[in-house]
């Protein structure tokens, strides 16, 4: 089965029923997606398909075989880090980490629907996203501090 | 050749493989002198001399590397610990490797637990890398024949004020051989005098974080390595009784290992070792035992008879209630996960722990091997609450490695994580206590059956006091947790005292304030009240206003709160404040990034989190049925750091949890007028 992940494809020979996050850990080593509960609960193995986030615990390789999938390692550009996870960095937005990439991918789909959005939007965008050591008033501000600088760049690029 | 015959033989090999340079090796004894009224922890297995609590070391191409036991869990250790180095170093933080938490490298080391990092290893790591500047300082100063006076160490540098020649610390590491073991104080900056320390440096690591760089233990990965499966029994304490694997065995790719009660498969990958483990046939003996509805008349069946009222007869009035507190779950995010990989009759293992040296230890027993011929690596955890102190997964891994003949990864499910790790213990207070006309307390007595001794000691001056802590044995295995015992006994006394300042028709801030003798509590509480505005504050039916206040393990905290209630007794927080002193500030944004956590945490506790169980069965054992925290659950957090530079740092991981709970139960009294008298209070308010 072929997989298009951050833009390159590759080729596995699994299961097409084996949940998309363990041939992403296990299979392809790309490890930044988490394993926190396997029943859609906590958003740590979140990954974006299309550009929408999906739990890739509950999500079968099957069914993303073609699809565009994003995981947490392909969102920089190379050195340079994704406006979000900069604004993670920036904001203190975590304690132990290991909601980070999945909350970050949460909030890059967000942002991509929603450039601007409220405190509120942000909250309920998020919602399905567990941080057990409770960094959620960061990571609002954190996705807050993105989305300004997105819009700051944006709005340059087209006064450039 | 430096003096290393205390050391282990894999020690010595490590520190000659490590070349010259400047090395500095701390004592343990000198870390124990840090635990002022603590007498020091021995440990039971280990002798001393081999006595070394953290080292550091600066060879001749002058990177910076430093060693401590201590373990990273989210609590920013690897942070504050970097910056007490670099401190005093007079370098950047980016300049220093800190190596943590693996047992052939770094220092015995008790475990991260129970506050101590702050207190005890940083004035450590302070000392040592303040003695390896002096030593550096010292070395220039000899080679430019003039005296300490008169250099400078700034930018991994000695500096030659008269003539501005510089030294790298490169340069003079490669010329010093040399190891000190050390005690003084007096090459140590004061808090006031920090640079580094004292300002909020991002968190170390934080990068390789958001780029899902980073590798927690649940992702480390061996060439050739197999996926685990345990076998579990349907209850706690069951036995097997037959089992039968051949379905397993037949399947390929799989290695089934069996000893004794212990069933558990070794597979390619771990949908394969799902499969197999779900074709072994077993059946189990079970025995009975309590549920979560027999868990408080149980309790109660061993209590004690409690002590007359002390003096009630000086009393106005007098109060007699009973505090419930629920079993919960740490549930980290990551759950328990380990790789093992055997070398004859060496064994390694990565796994997730507070407590890397205790895990050895238990993998030396279960295996009957001499500790040296172990190694545990604790990779920085998705954290732990207090909730990683054991090393089941790392033995069960190991077993699977050593049948299987290869590495194995073992990562608990959720619902393992719930039903076989250990729970917050669950208890049940009584407090009974009298006021006299003018609202001083003239009597205090507190029982705690059960949940634990933590912070059992009342801030509150009364004239005649019982406390007590009833040992009675857990029906659930419990262990550890953030600030233990301490979030039940402040639950109990600070919901107690505002039933006592409504007897006494008193304001709860001017009733505490009348009975609180210590000052680092009257401190917290009046800023937190000032900052929160509380004297303003005006209860309704449906908004209460709540605060609670104590101290524990030299932290001292007030939370104030907001709360709404709509509905059929719908509760949302809207707001916290919270103040908290824990001496000197080493980062503040991190103390505040400690202090939401821990609120956000406690909120759960206090509202919701409950262990339900029955018949040896966690029945809300996933978290589509065990709620935690989210982000609608989340309030406006204000935390008002009180940066007391006279004061040494105390840890602040655990103890700004306390307050929340409390807070919460008053506030809901303000509005409602209906008192909640059990953690979780959710349940039984909407009854
Ligand atoms: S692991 Fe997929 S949502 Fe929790
Ligand atoms: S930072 Fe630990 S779970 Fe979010």
């Amino acid at each position: 089965m072929d997989l298009l992940i951050n833009g390159v494809h590759k080729h596995v020979n699994v299961d097409p029923e084996r949940p998309l996050l363990w041939v992403l850990r296990n299979e392809l080593d790309l490890t930044g997606a988490k394993y926190g509960c396997g029943e859609g609960q906590c958003g740590a193995c979140t990954v974006l398909i299309d550009g929408v986030a999906h739990r890739s615990c509950i999500t079968s390789t099957g069914s993303v075989a073609g699809k565009q999938i994003t995981t947490v390692e392909g969102l920089a550009d190379g050195k340079k880090l994704h406006p979000v996870q900069d604004a993670f960095i920036q904001a203190d937005a975590m304690q132990c980490g290991y909601c980070t990439p999945g909350m970050i991918l949460s909030s890059v789909a967000l942002l991509h629907k929603n450039p601007s959005p409220s405190e509120s939007e942000i909250k309920q965008a998020l919602e399905g996203n567990i941080c057990r050591c409770g960094t959620y008033n960061r990571i609002v501000a954190a996705v807050q501090k993105a989305a300004r600088s997105t819009t700051a760049s944006a709005k340059e690029r087209r006064h450039a | 050749m430096p003096e290393t015959s205390s050391f282990p033989l894999n020690r010595r090999d490590f520190l000659t493989s490590l070349g010259g340079g400047v090395l500095v090796l701390f004592t343990l004894a000198d870390v124990e002198a840090q635990e002022s009224g603590h007498g020091g922890h021995r440990r039971e297995h280990e002798p001393l001399p081999r006595d070394i609590a953290a080292w550091l070391h600066i060879p001749a191409t002058g990177e910076i590397t430093a060693f401590t036991g201590k373990v990273e869990v989210g609590q920013n250790i690897r942070t504050s610990l970097t910056q007490a180095v670099a401190g005093e170093l007079r370098c950047s933080p980016g300049s220093i490797t800190l190596v943590m938490g693996d047992t052939a490298h770094t220092p015995w080391d008790m475990g991260t637990f129970g506050s101590r990092t702050t207190p005890t290893m940083a004035p450590v790591m302070r000392k040592m890398a303040g003695t390896a500047r002096e030593m550096l300082a010292d070395a220039a100063a000899r080679r430019w024949n003039t005296t300490r006076q008169n250099v400078d160490v700034a930018d991994q540098c000695v500096v030659n004020r008269a003539s501005g020649a510089r030294l790298t610390f490169a340069d003079l590491a490669g010329k010093i051989d040399w190891v000190k073991t050390i005690g003084r104080d007096d090459c140590v900056t004061p808090p006031d005098k920090w640079t580094v320390a004292g300002a909020s440096l991002p968190k170390v690591g934080s990068r390789e974080i958001v780029t899902g760089e980073h590798k927690y233990p649940s992702d480390h990965k061996l060439a050739g390595m197999l996926y685990g499966k345990v076998l579990r029994p349907p209850s706690f304490g069951a036995t097997l009784t037959s089992v039968d694997t051949s379905a397993a065995a037949r399947m390929p790719g799989v290695t089934v290992i069996h000893d004794g009660d212990f069933v558990g498969i070794a597979a390619r990958d771990e949908h394969l070792a799902q499969k197999a483990i779900e074709a072994i046939k077993a059946e189990w003996k079970q025995v009975p035992q309590i549920s979560s509805g027999q868990l408080f008349p149980y309790i109660k069946s061993k209590e004690e008879p409690a002590p007359p009222p002390a003096n009630a007869a000086q009393s106005a009035k007098t109060l007699k209630s009973t505090y419930t507190i629920a079993y919960i779950a740490h549930t980290p995010l990551e759950p328990r996960a380990a790789v093992a990989e055997w070398n004859g009759n060496g064994l390694t293992v990565w796994t997730g722990t507070q407590r890397p040296f205790g895990v050895r230890t238990q993998l030396a027993q279960a295996f009957n091997l001499p500790e040296k011929q172990v190694r545990v690596l604790m990779p920085d955890m998705g954290s732990a609450y207090g909730g990683k102190h054991t090393g089941e997964c790392a033995v069960e891994t190991a077993r699977l490695a050593k049948g299987a003949g290869k590495p194995v990864k073992l990562i608990w499910t959720r619902e393992e994580e719930f039903t076989w790790a250990y729970l917050r213990p669950a208890g049940i207070i009584e407090v009974s206590s009298g006021i006299d006309s003018s609202g001083k307390l003239t009597a205090w007595n507190f029982d705690n059956y059960m949940s634990g001794p933590s912070a059992i000691e009342s801030p509150y001056e009364s004239p005649n006091e019982h406390v007590d802590f009833h040992e009675v044995k857990s029906p659930l295995r419990e262990g550890s947790y953030r600030g233990l015992a301490a979030t039940a006994n402040h639950f109990a006394r600070e919901s107690h005292i505002d039933e006592l300042a409504a007897a006494a028709g008193m304001d709860p801030l001017a009733f505490r304030l009348k009975n609180l003798k210590d000052e680092r509590v009257r401190a917290v509480l009046q800023a937190a009240a000032d900052h929160f505005g509380w004297s303003g504050k005006k209860s309704t039916a449906t908004r209460g206003y709540g605060l609670a206040c104590g101290t524990e393990k030299g932290g001292y905290v007030a939370c104030c709160v907001e709360v709404s209630i709509s509905g059929n007794h719908h509760v949302q927080v809207n707001h916290v404040v919270e103040a908290w002193d824990s001496g000197a500030v080493v980062n503040p944004e991190h103390l505040k990034n400690q202090v939401e956590g821990a609120i956000v945490m406690g909120l759960g506790g206090a509202l919701f989190e409950a262990i339900d169980f029955a018949d040896g069965r966690i029945l809300n054992d996933r978290l589509s049925k065990y709620r935690v925290p989210r982000f609608s659950d989340v309030p406006r957090i204000e935390a008002v750091l009180i940066d007391r530079k006279d004061v040494p740092s105390a840890g602040a991981g655990e103890i700004p949890i306390v307050g929340i709970a409390p807070a919460i139960a008053n506030a809901l009294y303000a509005a409602t007028g209906k008192r909640i008298r059990s953690m979780p209070i959710l349940p039984t308010l909407q009854a």
